[in-house]
């Protein structure tokens, strides 16, 4: 779950991690002034997480009106559906030396990873331009942070004297808090040591791990992150809130995430890898689906219903494809049952609205034997994934 | 010859008594695994199908060898109860508990290490030698099982516990079988990767190939290119990596926790281009996987 910048800041600041000087501003005239309270020159950073903003959301002003231009047009960008969170508004002292730092999890290591360049930009971006200037150390998530970690990283960016002790600190102190507050990624893509050898951050960027939400609620409610703000790259649609609601609403079983997409095939599958693979076997054999849906974890009868009539209810899909991978835990009679049911209550024949039942598995037999009495035929194990979403987009034409 | 359990393996399962432990329990038993006690603490002294309940792990290891702890209980009690399971002695420990935040996981894994345990998962399924043993809740019901998982050459990892079941199966319906499944597990931290794991499959003379499903997200892949290319591995292994669609839709998660494109490396073609470039054959669809392993094997 990405952080808006001021909300990542507001954990630095508090750990006392030398910040670049910055205002929050709403509005254009909030940022002319706040412009013309700091002396220079200006950024202004558009608060939006949606990807493939960074360019879009930076502008630079030299002075009070250039700021409040800037500032206009950067509080109208899209962020993903929505509109920006207010802008930063910082100074831009010029450094002698520039950093960047990158704390992230080495899934091949299993083990928390601080990486350092002497450049700025985002660690993972310079791998591939600048590998020789990237340094990097492991430290633990089982021990605590110890300082030498953070010295050593220093010294392998051969910072002595004064830098050396301030990189320490600054490290060390953001490692404590990457750990503490459950980050799964915190990007510094800027740290610049001033003029008079001081050290600060100038721009961040920070992700929660989703999994850590939870337990992480003090710390989110401290920054006014609302409960039921998982931070998506884009705002759900109507057709998304109501999936996510039909899966609140019982809890057996999963039928999530729900997400839309702009074709006619109306997907029911599942599970989590299956409908990975079912999505894009239905786009191989050209096929353009109308959504995606993870059924798992054995849903109810009602479920599988609602899920049904939702997916045939989205405007342009006539035809729905229930398939999935070979199951285990949910019951293939039970998800023929409701997706029966489904079609049935929007007034429709089953035999007309089903594209092809391939969910093989658990309760095959009896799932089987449900769909011949609705003259639909049910394809078993022996039907390949890739078989059954290339028929599928057959039938749909 | 199998890759981590055995004939003889002897396991536990922690949080016994929860609903899901109970239908694998079940199903083990009755697929032939040897289930020699459970734990949930405060229900010591009951029996889950015959399978004696503990309050604590050592009232088992004290008295009886353990090879493996199959660990399945809530989200909150599961870093303590792997940490129970490796002070106890055990050295296979499954993590089925999905949702444990990746610096549980990464603690749970490091202290692993350090009393030379192994951990597979968290959020996976666990281990099928077809006819021989089952740990964890691969599978399903055992006449489900015994259908989709029959002897053969053909080891398999996969990130995803539904898809290990659909690969398996494909590699029985063509004649090819398994020989060893392991469900590694969705998240973005894991106690065991492709990388870890291989060299097992290439000590166990039963497998002739590997099959590889994986997912967007993480390094996994690129790991294991690597370590095809650096080791001379008798080997061959076909890979599929689903969920293609997800590289026009950075930052979107679809699917376990891990599956998410964030960076370069998390792309599926990022990942398809690397592990062709290591000689990995890479599936264009799920349904060519049993005939790529018959070209690579030359059968």
């Amino acid at each position: 779950m990405r952080f808006y910048e001021f909300e990542a800041k507001q954990l630095l600041e508090k750990h006392r991690i030398p910040l670049v000087e910055s205002r929050l501003v709403k509005t254009a005239d909030e940022a002319a002034k706040a412009a013309s309270d700091i002396a220079g020159p200006v950024i202004l950073k558009a608060q939006a997480i949606a990807p493939g903003l960074a360019a879009a959301s930076v502008k630079e002003a030299s002075d009070a009106a250039g700021a409040k231009a800037a500032a206009t047009e950067l509080l109208g960008i899209d962020d993903g559906g929505r509109k920006p969170k207010g802008l930063l508004l910082e100074a831009r002292p010029a450094g002698e030396a520039v950093y960047s730092l990158s704390f992230t999890y080495d899934g091949t290591s299993k083990r928390p990873v601080v990486a350092a360049a002497d450049m700025a930009g985002k660690i993972d971006d310079l791998g591939d331009s600048h590998p020789d200037r990237i340094v990097r150390r492991h430290f633990s998530a089982l021990y605590p942070f110890s300082d030498y970690i953070a010295k050593e990283l220093a010294r392998s960016l051969e910072l002595g004297g004064n830098d050396l002790k301030q990189m320490t600190r600054i490290v060390a102190g953001l490692a404590r808090l990457f750990l503490k507050y459950d980050l799964a990624d915190l990007d510094i893509t800027s740290l610049v040591k001033l003029g008079d050898g001081k050290f600060i951050v100038r721009d961040v960027e920070a992700d929660l791990e989703i999994e850590a939400r939870h337990r992480q609620r003090p710390m989110l409610d401290e920054l006014g992150f609302a409960k039921e703000d998982l931070r998506q790259v884009r705002e759900p649609t109507p057709f998304e809130l109501e999936g996510a609601k039909i899966d609140e609403e019982d809890i057996r079983g999963i039928i999530s995430p729900i997400a839309e997409f702009d074709g006619n095939i109306g997907l029911v599958i599942g599970a989590g890898g299956g409908s990975l693979t079912l999505t894009d076997a239905v786009r191989k054999h050209g096929g353009r689906p109308a959504n995606y849906a993870a059924i798992g974890g054995n849903p109810s009868v009602d479920k599988a219903r609602r899920l049904t009539k939702l997916v045939l209810s989205k405007p342009g899909v006539d035809k729905i494809a229930v398939m999935s991978n070979v199951v285990s835990n949910t019951r293939a009679d039970l998800v023929a049952r409701g997706v029966i049911k489904g079609i049935i209550e929007l007034g429709f024949e089953p035999a007309d609205k089903i594209l092809i039942f391939r969910v093989p598995g658990a309760w095959e037999a009896d799932a089987a034997k449900i769909l011949q009495r609705y003259g639909i035929e049910y394809c078993d194990r022996t039907v390949s994934i890739s078989e059954a979403a290339r028929r599928a987009v057959e039938k749909v034409g | 010859m199998a890759v981590i359990v055995h004939e003889d393996f002897q396991f536990i399962v922690q949080g016994i008594t929860g609903r899901e432990a109970l239908n694998f329990t079940r199903e083990c038993l009755q697929y032939g695994s040897k289930i020699i006690g459970g734990v949930t603490p405060g229900k010591g002294g009951r029996e889950v199908y015959g399978v004696p309940v503990y309050d604590t792990v050592r009232e088992i290891t004290e008295k009886q060898r353990v090879d493996g702890t199959v660990i399945t209980v809530p989200l909150a009690f599961a870093p303590d109860a792997a940490y129970e399971a490796i002070d106890a002695g055990i050295k296979e420990v499954i993590i089925i508990t999905e949702g444990i935040p990746r610096k549980d996981a990464s603690a749970v894994v490091e202290y692993a290490e350090l009393h030379g345990a192994r951990v597979i998962g968290p959020n996976c399924l666990g281990i099928i030698v077809p006819d021989v043993c089952r740990f964890g809740s691969l599978g399903g019901p055992a006449v489900d099982c015994r259908k989709a998982f029959k002897p053969g050459v053909v080891g398999v990892m996969s990130r995803s516990g539904g898809m290990t079941t659909e690969i398996c199966n494909a590699l029985t319906l063509s004649g090819l079988g398994v020989s060893t499944a392991i469900s590694i597990g969705g998240d973005p931290v894991i106690g065991s990767t492709y990388a870890d794991l291989i060299p097992l499959f290439e000590a166990d003379e039963d497998t002739k190939a590997v099959v590889v499903y994986s997912e967007p997200g993480g390094t996994a892949e690129a790991e294991l290119a690597r370590w095809t290319q650096e080791h001379k591995s008798r080997l061959p292994i076909v890979a599929f990596v689903a969920g293609r669609f997800m590289d026009e839709m950075p930052g979107m998660s679809f699917g376990h926790a891990g599956t998410v494109v964030n960076k370069k490396v998390d792309s599926p073609a990022d990942k398809m281009r690397r592990m062709r470039e290591a000689g990995i054959s890479v599936a264009e669809e799920i349904g060519d996987i049993p005939n790529l392993v018959r070209e690579r094997i030359g059968n």
